[in-house]
């Protein structure tokens, strides 16, 4: 199991990549801001991790979900989303996005951070800036909705 | 895409300004070279001598918890009272420390060390009489040489009973001309 390396070191392997990634779904003054709470979002989060595996994934989850709220904030009707994050290739990851990928959002968020990362709900909640409960909800309607196959319309290909 | 120094700088503020760090570190200038110096919510924690950030760094997680950054408004008084005692203008630190994970009898020696006034120096014997170990002088040279906050608890005061001064983590010669800065020595 991975350990989680002192916040300075996360910060300075992730932070291009973030920003990049924000760089692609927003204009630049929106992306520094949500560059910036990315990273608030995540120190804030920081101590409640329980191992340091894909972290990189983490945070560009959140960095996913803060891209999700501004754009809705911008532009009240848009359905798509932005790509989660491509992690190092490793099949039950892809598997698990792949089948998430027709949630709502902060269904599609939980399932992934909780099946596919293993992430705790503490973890998510700082993740998704809600309560720990709220997170296990969202997560166990998203894994019934897949069961049922009862997909909304407009969710991503 | 790189993250400007400007968008860097207003990330590390931010995080400090938020409260959230267990410790917040820079490395700065000073007459003996670069120092790294580290503090926690609580108080100046950590002294380098000789700053090595990619180990300290580790070693401050360790000690005070992962949510370590790089921040220079987390030690920015710290840095003015180290420039303003190096330019001789200030004799003693207005800081809180944090000692937290001291052990106590290494904590009790450190709260004597920091007693003892610019320009004069004790012996790790005297140290040892005032919290009540008179036989414990070679354990108070332990906690000298792991004294974690080093000019700022002023182990460089504290030399052996004939006079010679011993040892210091920033090398002797440094401890001499910190003496000399305060008068200590001619």
């Amino acid at each position: 199991m991975a350990l989680i390396p002192p916040f300075e070191r996360f910060y300075v392997e992730h932070r291009d990549v973030v920003l990049g990634f924000l760089r692609k779904r927003m204009a630049r003054e929106a992306a520094e801001d949500a560059f910036q709470e990315t990273f608030l979002r995540a120190l804030r989060g920081y101590d409640r991790l329980e191992h340091g595996e894909h972290l990189r994934a983490w945070v560009l989850t959140i960095a996913a979900r803060i891209a999700i709220d501004s754009g809705r904030r911008a532009r009240p009707t848009v359905h798509e989303l932005p790509e989660l994050p491509v992690v190092d290739g490793r099949p039950a990851y892809a598997e698990i996005e792949h089948l998430a990928g027709q949630l709502p959002p902060t269904e599609r968020a939980a399932v992934v951070l909780r099946y596919a990362y293993d992430l705790a709900y503490d973890d998510i909640a700082a993740a998704l800036d809600s309560s720990p409960e709220a997170a296990r909800q969202a997560a166990s309607s998203g894994i019934r909705r897949l069961r049922a196959q009862d997909l909304p319309p407009g969710g991503t290909p | 895409m790189t993250v400007t120094i400007e968008l860097d700088r207003r990330f590390r503020e931010a995080a400090t300004a938020e409260g959230t760090l267990d410790v917040g570190f820079d490395v700065v200038d000073s007459p003996f070279g670069p120092l790294l110096v580290a503090a926690t919510p609580r108080g100046l924690c950590r002294v380098w001598l000789k700053p090595d950030p990619e180990q300290q760094l580790d070693s401050l997680a360790g000690a005070f918890g992962r949510r370590v950054l790089r921040s220079h408004t987390a030690v920015e008084g710290a840095h003015r009272q180290l420039d303003e005692y190096f330019a001789g203008a200030r004799e003693g630190f207005e800081l809180d420390v944090d000692l937290g994970g001291t052990a106590a009898f290494a904590r009790a020696v450190l709260d004597e060390l920091a007693r003892v006034p610019y320009g004069r120096t004790t012996t790790y014997g005297t140290l040892a009489a005032r919290v009540g170990a008179p036989r414990a002088a070679r354990a108070v040279g332990t906690v000298m040489n792991r004294n974690p906050i080093p000019i700022v608890l002023p182990c460089h005061r504290v030399v052996g009973a004939n006079g010679s001064l011993t040892g210091y983590a920033g090398g002797l010669a440094m401890k001499e001309q910190l003496l000399r800065l305060e008068g200590a020595l001619l």
